[in-house]
């Protein structure tokens, strides 16, 4: 069988490109970086790759606001080639930035249907970045295919625009997959265990597919037991939580 | 021209405007009930009412929280809403990062017609206002003059161009008598009367005068900043003649020790040593006092972006991995009417230098890992900046490379503006109430983006081995740079080559010019196609704008005249060794006379709320500690992720467990009494806390940062060379080298006829290596049941320490260092801490073992007994508050769990330790006296409050 590949998407400003490279490397894909400049002058093909992944990062420094400038570009200039790519079954995951490109960029919550934005990641209630651990709970309803058998996570936070808002109505319609919760799994704790003021303390959120799958908190940040903040003093873990949203999905295709 | 105005849907919180409330409130001005802040987006050209709404709709504004209205106006809305309305925009040259992606955002929605944009802030304030209220906002807040202004007037949103015609400068140096000498270097050149006629004797060798390029580049090269001629020159102490202070005392430890994992000191832009064989690691702290003073985010900002520049410019290059980052500042709640004249409030210098370091670091995705941050009033004219980051690059790459005659000069990354010129000698000169007025042009916002791309593509042209030498356009700007590479060969320089950000600079503005986000290669003819096309796809520009030579002289030409031919032995060679007095007198404060109280707790609430040992959390949670997923201990550690931890610790490589531990040790209370043991006792704490994360003496390199008064004035001199002597003295004994360090001296403010002087004051920080993370220890304690020990000697030293200085006392009897006890005391422990006998472990500093405890207690969430009776000391202390508030050296809190006990003792066997208490389950903590009465006892929850509470904004 030959290897799953992933292909990491760089713009200027992307940061967390190389540990989510790792990340599915860790999961057993084969992983390549490719900037923007390289899909757009089609020296690497989408098609190519059977999984895509927007990292975390800053991307045209987050100006305007926070992925709004890459958004535009994908939906202006690569729209045809990442519809091409989630039509004939490709995974797509956005973490943190990759979460606001693919919302702004209208991929999320419904893949390019042309319909108005209905959802954004607005600034944080605290009004400032904020980088910490949150608890979260996974909808066990919720068709995404990444975060297969799990019922709860431990991921850290990093950003100053993580607060989803929605238009009314689409909120009933929405996958939500993760929510932000205390450490009982009781979703209503307030901040900071939502630390930023999303609505429905909604974390993460896939489309109906289950195959597009975007997310606040940084997988990628925990895969190994060392990376967990109370390491020294808890009992380990043979993998960090965030471990298995990789692995889910590489097995995904490998089965595919 | 459109005007555009961006703001929050009513309805929606509006997290700046709630922000701007609170500080409008801090500043005493309570009748603001609502303050709202939107963006403005001038563009210039010609688009069409339809284009500038797709603009708003589908760029600028978001279409779930903001709206937007837009107009084809001639001069801005200033009455509005019934509310107060003020609107910013930066000075003209200075740059918003914004402008650029806005200008690309317009491009990619396919629009030509915007030739450019600028932007400003607008800021609503309703409620009642006096005029005077109204400009104390303004001026404590909204606009810093430096860079900013008011929008009163249609403006035009690009800088007029302006033509610069080329005419040759020439001084009429060889005419000049010493007043006219002294008058020609006052605030331009800052050099002394002997410095000036050593200038004058070279070109009347010449026979000819100098041009003003070549009078700035010899200016730049002989500047403090960067030459550091106070540590290199001559300096007289009593009897004593001291002949380059930096060699004779922190450079000749590495040269004592003869470490062969030193791989690179003192040479290059950053410190370099072995990692594991394969890699190496890089270290550097720099400050960025002065520009901070002025404009605190920019000045921070640009901090961060210039040490990470040094990392770049290491070796051949070294790959950013983690920032640490130590303030000082005056006291946040200072009065201002006790604020001089010409000064920002501490307060909101606080509050730039902080947004600065998390929006330029976190946006570089390096994480902040730890830091310090400390108050003293006379911080107030000279808050202190230091910015550390730590690279790791391939060992074969770690040495400074060397360029071959016919090598091309390319400069990379952003373009060149006015910007910061004059840096490097500002810093070299005091601040006084003028300064903001004279250093406009030294101030500069960065623009991490640009650095972002510059680090991505230099590591791609590196592995392909594109170039030879690489150097970071740092202080000096090119004249620097390509003046100290070219050292040893010559260069010419073609300065209209140069790419600008506008038009109209000189030529020895181009030359001079500080823009940040800018380095310096050396590269074979044959790779430069190849390299100039990497950067593109990097979306960074890189420009050939010279060729090394062979005749070492520094040769600029514009538009095919020499502006410049300066010979590099005279450059860098010529400048007459400095001769300065120093005198020491050790001065006497009064010794504390008051009673013991019979309860400490009171005491104890203070220390843990006085700022300096207070929870930094609200500060470092707004930098990202994870980025990299590399942090094995981070900042905050403990139950609840809040409490303080000791040193951080990466692990870079992700399929090896080796990993880089990273300290500081800063104390400048101690030098009030003397800067010898604050030195010793500040390596002694950057050592301590490398130890207590379950690292070992092994492979341990520092830094020095000196950050000083006048140094021509000669107690100040004589205290530096007392500080230097210990960091010898020390260092050696620990056998722990020096790396690379700085200096900033002239940290003095003048104003009203008094001169405030910053308390001497000297950051060591640490980098080891540790051999496996998985042995990392917290300092949090853990299990209930466990034993707690104290591993050290308490000593009657109280002098400088928190515990005095709450009861307005500073006291002579100021912590002192053993080495020789010391390093075996750390290598015993560190050998237990290696077999696992430590379940947590916390260094003693401010506020010694009372502070400890408390912390180990409510970062494990577990309450604590502590018996003072059982504590070793070194001589006979009659009074419970001094043992429990001594701030001796080489002491840390070590929690063992019982059945290591006996274990843990046969290995500390020989040096001091007791078993002082345990750790309990009932969330108490309690300490009892040297006569074994009880003279403390809190819930571990008011403690933590205590200690979190002060900096909760």
């Amino acid at each position: 069988m030959a290897r799953v590949k992933t292909l990491i998407l760089r713009a200027p400003g992307t940061n967390c490109d190389e540990e989510t490279a790792f990340a599915f490397e860790q999961a057993g894909s084969q992983v390549e970086l490719a900037h923007i400049k390289e899909l757009l002058g089609h020296q690497k093909l989408l098609s190519s790759y059977q999984i895509m992944a927007i990292p975390g990062g800053f991307t045209y420094g987050d100006d305007i606001s926070a992925g709004k400038v890459l958004a535009n570009e994908i939906r202006l200039k690569l729209r045809e080639d990442i519809q091409g790519f989630i039509d004939s079954g490709g995974l797509v995951l956005g973490i943190c930035n990759g979460f606001q490109v693919l919302v702004k960029a209208g991929i999320l919550p419904r893949p390019a249907d042309g319909s108005p934005q209905q959802l954004t990641l607005a600034g944080n209630d605290s009004g400032v970045f904020e980088c910490r651990w949150v608890y979260l709970r996974v909808n066990q309803k919720s068709p995404c295919i990444f975060t297969k058998g799990m019922t709860s996570m431990y991921l850290p936070v990093a950003h100053g625009e993580g607060k989803v808002v929605a238009e009314p109505g689409i909120l009933e319609e929405l996958n939500v997959v993760l929510y932000y919760a205390d450490e009982t799994g009781n979703v209503q704790a307030g901040y900071p265990y939502n630390p930023n003021g999303s609505v429905d303390n909604i974390a993460g959120i896939c489309d109906a597919s289950g195959r597009i799958f975007a997310l606040m908190p940084h997988p990628e940040r925990f895969t190994r037991w060392t990376q967990h903040p109370r390491w020294t003093r808890e009992p380990p873990q043979k993998y960090g939580d965030g471990f298995h949203i990789f692995r889910n999905a590489v097995e995904w295709v490998e089965n595919a | 021209m459109f005007r555009i105005e961006v703001s929050v849907k009513p309805g929606f919180p509006d997290p700046r405007g709630e922000a701007l409330q609170r500080d409008i409130r801090d500043l005493g001005i309570t009748t603001v009930k609502q303050a709202r802040v939107s963006d403005i987006y001038l563009l210039e050209g010609k688009p069409d009412e339809e284009e500038v709404g797709r603009i708003c709709r589908e760029l600028l504004a978001d279409p779930l929280v903001e709206e937007y209205s837009y107009g084809e106006v001639s001069s801005p809305r200033i009455e509005d809403r019934n509310a107060h309305v003020i609107e910013v925009a930066y000075n003209p040259g200075v740059m918003d990062p914004v402008e650029e992606s806005v200008e690309k955002g317009i491009g990619d929605l396919g629009i030509k017609t915007v030739e450019s944009v600028k932007t400003a802030e607008r800021y609503y304030l309703w409620g009642e206002l006096p005029g005077s209220a109204l400009k104390f906002i303004c001026d404590k807040l909204l606009v810093n003059s430096v860079i900013q202004h008011m929008v009163t007037k249609r403006e035009g949103v690009s800088l007029p161009a302006t033509v610069y015609e080329f005419s040759l400068e020439v001084i009429d140096l060889l005419g000049m008598d010493s007043d006219e000498l002294v008058e020609l270097s006052k605030d331009r050149l800052w050099l002394d009367l002997n410095e000036m006629k050593e200038i004058q004797n070279y070109f009347s060798r010449l026979g000819r005068n100098p041009t003003d390029v070549e009078l700035e580049t010899i200016a730049q090269t002989w500047s403090e900043h960067c030459i550091h001629k106070t540590f290199k020159g001559k300096i007289k102490l009593g009897e004593v003649v001291i002949d380059n202070l930096l060699k004779s005392t922190i450079m000749k430890v590495t040269e004592e020790l003869g470490k062969p994992w030193c791989l690179s000191v003192f040479v290059d832009n950053a410190g370099v040593i072995d990692f594991d064989g394969r890699y190496a690691l890089c270290f550097k702290v720099e400050t960025h006092n002065h520009p901070s003073a002025v404009e605190p985010y920019g000045g921070a900002s640009t901090g961060i972006g210039g040490v990470i520049r040094d990392i770049l410019g290491a070796g051949l290059g070294g790959k950013p991995i983690m920032n640490t980052d130590v303030f000082c500042f005056g006291p946040p709640d200072l009065p201002y009417d006790r604020l001089p004249e010409g000064v920002l409030h501490p307060r909101r210098i606080f509050k730039g230098v902080r947004a600065g370091v998390a929006d330029y670091a976190n946006r570089l995705g390096i994480p902040t890992l730890n830091g310090a941050i400390l108050f003293d009033e006379r911080y107030v004219g000279n808050p202190l900046v230091f910015c550390g980051t730590v690279g790791l690059l391939p060992k074969e790459l770690s040495q400074i490379g060397q360029q071959q005659p016919g090598d091309l000069v390319v400069l990379v990354g952003g373009r060149t503006g006015r910007d910061g010129i004059h840096g490097v000698t500002f810093a070299s000169g005091e601040l006084t109430r003028e300064s903001e007025a004279i250093s406009t042009s030294s101030v500069q916002i960065g623009n991490p983006i640009t650095e972002k791309k510059l680090i991505d593509a230099l590591l791609k042209a590196r592995d392909r081995g594109l170039y030879r030498r690489i150097t970071d356009c740092g202080g000096g700007g090119l004249s620097s740079a390509v003046g100290e590479m070219a050292r040893e060969t010559g260069v010419c320089v073609y300065l209209d080559l140069v790419p600008l950000k506008y038009s109209g600079l000189t030529y020895t503005e181009i030359w001079l010019s500080e823009s940040q986000e800018r380095m310096v290669l050396a590269a074979p003819r044959g790779s430069v196609d190849e390299l100039v096309s990497l950067f593109a796809g990097e979306d960074v520009e890189a420009t050939v704008i010279g060729e090394f030579t062979n005749n070492r002289h520094l040769q600029l030409f514009y538009q095919g005249n020499l502006v410049s031919d300066l010979d590099m032995e005279f450059l860098h060679n010529g400048l007459p060794q400095l001769r300065r007095e120093a005198i020491w007198e050790r001065p006497q404060h009064s010794e504390p006379d008051f009673p013991e109280p019979h309860d400490l707790g009171d005491d104890l609430f203070g220390i843990l709320g006085s700022p300096n040992v207070c929870s930094k959390e609200s500060v470092i949670r707004q930098y990202d500690h994870e980025v990299q997923g590399a942090s094995i201990l981070k900042p905050l550690v403990g139950i609840e992720n809040d409490g303080p931890g000791d040193a951080a610790i990466v692990k870079p490589i992700p399929d090896s467990n080796k990993g880089v531990i990273v300290s500081n040790g800063i104390n400048p209370k101690y030098g009030d009494i003397d800067p010898y043991w604050m030195a010793a006792s500040a390596i002694d704490e950057a050592l301590r806390q490398v130890i207590a994360v379950g690292g070992d003496l092994g492979r341990v390199a520092l830094l020095d940062n000196f950050c000083w008064g006048n140094p021509d004035k000669p107690d100040r001199l004589g205290a530096l060379v007392r500080a230097a002597e210990a960091c010898h003295d020390i260092a050696i004994s620990y056998e722990t080298p020096f790396i690379s360090g700085k200096d900033s001296l002239y940290n003095e403010y003048e104003a009203e006829g008094k001169t405030i002087c910053i308390p001497h004051t000297l950051l060591i920080s640490a980098l080891a290596v540790m051999e496996d993370v998985n042995r990392a220890v917290s300092m949090d304690s853990k299990r209930e049941g466990d034993l707690l020990y104290i591993v050290g000697t308490t000593w009657n030293e109280l002098g400088g320490s928190h515990y005095y200085g709450i009861h307005g006392f500073i006291g002579n009897n100021v912590p002192k260092v053993d080495p020789r006890r010391g390093r075996e005391l750390m290598d015993r422990l560190s050998r237990a801490m290696g077999k696992g006998l430590v379940r947590a472990c916390h260094d003693l500093s401010e506020g010694g073992i009372g502070v400890a405890a408390a912390e180990m207690a409510f970062a494990g969430g577990l309450g604590m007994v502590i018996d003072l009776e059982r504590v070793p000391l070194g001589e006979p202390i009659n009074r419970s508050d001094f043992v429990l508030f001594s701030e001796s050296n080489t002491r840390f809190l070590v929690e063992v769990a019982p059945e290591d006990r006996h274990e843990f003792e046969s290995m500390m066997a020989g040096v001091d330790f007791a078993a002082i208490g345990r750790v309990k389950d009932d969330e108490r903590f309690e300490v009892y006296g040297i006569t074994g009465e009880r003279v403390l006892s809190a819930s571990i929850a008011e403690l933590k409050e205590a200690w979190e509470r002060p900096l909760r904004w």
